[in-house]
């Protein structure tokens, strides 16, 4: 019996052949493309490519963009994610249905939207120019209007799935203990789902940093304005291969820095 | 005396009206004085928890009123409703509920944090009550590195630190284990007798509630079907659910070598190794009567006196006399074959197996 049962115990302690073999394969599909870019990359040329006015305004208008876009997740976010976790209010699962909706409609969609809602002409863009003379398209703010709509998603979709996780029952305590609504907001709540939190802010992040299709489309590509390293590498594959793949080579170091070292930091500890 | 001091506007008086859907209504009346504990012994979905709720400022009343030390909490007919932070009903929550990102200290401080006193005056108060409920070496630990017992001290100190007038303990030994359990609940017993304030028990274990409560309310789906004393609820239970609750009998006595010594009484038991101040429990149903001395094997038997016989449905409880007053219970049919009356004499007997003894 024992004789019987040794082997079968051993042999399951590795994983199953099948699935290493099939996880082989799910990893090549995104480590391939990866190892593509590096096999074309210039790495002589790399330093001066990188020193680029292009290159340098393009990451400095990402950098912008997309932690200009983190900020507003987190200062507008935060709250939404929390009304839709915590007040009951009707059409609450339709108000959720929209903030999903950037997740899966094509970002050059997005794009057009902002465009006929915050354009010159558009529904709120037009009395919003007369009123105060601004211009969103074709502007560095509204390039970060736009990477906003496409990224503050994962915020409000994380830190509302925490706080829904978060038991009534701490802030009810924290009340008990003589805590008013916004010290239990202080005290108690976001220290609780702030590992979520920050997981959310760096994917948003994430997403921002990468964003393309609604920036191009509504704040278009003009260089030192609304050019940010994905709209650069799109129009330097045309013209230039090298600077091309070297900024996509910059775009990919830094998004798997951050993924790796923020975001496994914070993902573990609920 | 309860209701003489609750009626100068000390203590906890109310009257709980609350309705939550699925047809279930919350009917409960319930006053405390002052350095009193009243236990709110009931299965669980009886509504316990809503009453802690409802008493904690959570969850406001349809109806009723909830009045501590002369401040109205909640009054829906005058549009009171106080919220929880500005109560003073201290919790201590079922499971404990320590805030698992702050340390022991943290989670006693916190209370003390949301009020106005100086982070000095603060730092000196949780010390001392660190030391007051055995945890000095403990401060910095969080709450998941602490055993279920040290995590009810803590939660009975982040309570306690803000000096609430009313304290509500929701199941405090439910979370620990057989052994913990009757250990604590002594602990428990000490540091309640130490808290001027009124004190109310959740629970839903009858030894509990008759060890640690001055007065027992027993709630049964969402309404209080008996109140009385500990004894009165165990030797008079007032419905058939009551009597298999709470209806035990407890003997206190000495433990030495299988025999429990209990006032001039003999009873022998099962375990052998038990020994000093203990409590020994037997189940009515345990208890066999009968006419004539048995000349089975219990170890257990003598003759008494039938002092009163109550029927409840299908089963029959008989109280008995000298040497230990003890509750048992026979069918209906059994009375009656046995002819037995009050004022009978009958031969009881119990096996030492059926003797329950845990270290009081």
């Amino acid at each position: 019996m024992t004789e019987a049962l040794a082997p079968t115990r051993r042999r399951s302690r590795r994983p199953p052949l099948v699935l290493v073999v099939l996880a082989i394969l799910g990893l090549a599909v995104f480590v391939i493309p990866l190892l593509g870019l590096l096999a074309r990359t210039p790495w002589r040329d790399l330093p001066t490519l990188l020193a680029g006015d292009v290159v340098i305004d393009a990451l400095r208008l990402s950098v912008i963009t997309s932690l200009g876009a983190t900020a507003i997740s987190a200062v507008l976010g935060v709250p939404l994610a929390w009304m839709l976790a915590r007040v009951e209010f009707p059409g609450r699962s339709i108000v959720r249905g929209l903030v999903l909706l950037p997740l899966v409609i094509p970002p050059v969609v997005g794009g057009a939207a902002l465009l006929f809602a915050l354009g010159r002409r558009g529904l709120i863009g037009e009395p919003l120019n007369r009123a105060t003379g601004l211009v969103l398209p074709f502007s560095t703010w509204g390039a970060v209007i736009a990477v906003t709509f496409v990224a503050m998603p994962f915020l409000v979709i994380t830190v509302e799935g925490a706080l829904r996780n978060l038991d009534p029952r701490f802030e009810g305590a924290a009340a008990t203990l003589g805590a008013g609504r916004w010290t239990v907001l202080r005290r108690v709540t976001f220290p609780m789902v702030g590992p979520s939190l920050v997981a959310g802010l760096v994917l948003t992040w994430a997403r921002a940093f990468g964003e393309f299709g609604a920036t191009i489309t509504f704040a278009g590509n003009l260089e030192g304005r609304t050019q940010t390293l994905p709209l650069a590498v799109f129009i330097a594959l045309e013209s230039d291969r090298d600077t091309a793949v070297a900024l996509s080579l910059i775009m990919v170091a830094i998004s798997l820095t951050v993924l790796v070292v923020l975001r496994e930091r914070w993902w573990k500890t609920p | 005396m309860v209701e003489d001091t609750v009626s100068r506007g000390q203590g906890l008086d109310a009257h709980l009206l609350l309705s939550r859907g699925e047809g279930f209504t919350l009917d409960v009346p319930i006053s405390i004085a002052p350095g009193y504990t009243v236990a709110l012994l009931g299965p669980n979905g009886a509504g316990k928890s809503t009453v802690v709720a409802a008493l904690a400022g959570l969850l406001p009343l349809d109806d009723g009123h909830i009045t501590l030390d002369g401040r109205t909490l909640d009054d829906p007919e005058r549009d009171v409703l106080v919220p929880p932070e500005d109560r003073r009903v201290g919790v201590v929550f079922q499971e404990y509920v320590l805030f698992p990102h702050l340390t022991a200290a943290q989670n006693i401080e916190f209370g003390l944090r949301s009020s106005k006193v100086s982070r000095a005056a603060i730092h000196e108060q949780s010390v001392q009550w660190l030391d007051r409920f055995g945890l000095d070496g403990l401060a910095d630990r969080k709450p998941r590195a602490l055993s279920g017992g040290e995590s009810q001290r803590v939660a009975l100190a982040r309570a306690l630190i803000t000096e609430p007038d009313l304290l509500l303990l929701d199941e405090p030994l439910a979370a620990l284990d057989a052994t913990t359990r009757v250990h604590l609940r002594r602990t428990l017993a000490d540091h309640l007798d130490r808290f001027p304030g009124a004190r109310l028990l959740i629970t839903h274990d009858p030894t509990e509630a008759l060890l640690l409560a001055d007065e027992i309310h027993v709630i049964e789906d969402g309404t209080i079907t008996q109140v009385g004393k500990p004894d009165d609820i165990r030797l008079r239970p007032r419905t058939s659910y009551i009597a298999d609750l709470a209806g035990s009998n407890l003997i206190r006595g000495t433990a030495d070598k299988g025999i429990v010594t209990a006032g001039s009484h003999r009873l022998h038991i099962a375990d052998t190794h038990i020994a000093g101040s203990v409590l020994a429990a037997i189940h009515p149903r345990a208890i066999v009567i009968d006419r004539h001395r048995s000349d089975g094997s219990p170890r257990n038997t003598w003759e008494t006196t039938v002092i009163r016989i109550e029927h409840y449905g299908d089963r029959v409880r008989l109280q008995t006399g000298d040497p230990i007053l003890l509750t048992a219970e026979i069918t209906p049919d059994a009375l009656h074959a046995l002819e037995i009356d009050e004022g009978s004499v009958v031969w009881i007997s119990i096996k030492a197996t059926e003797i329950n003894v845990e270290t009081d």
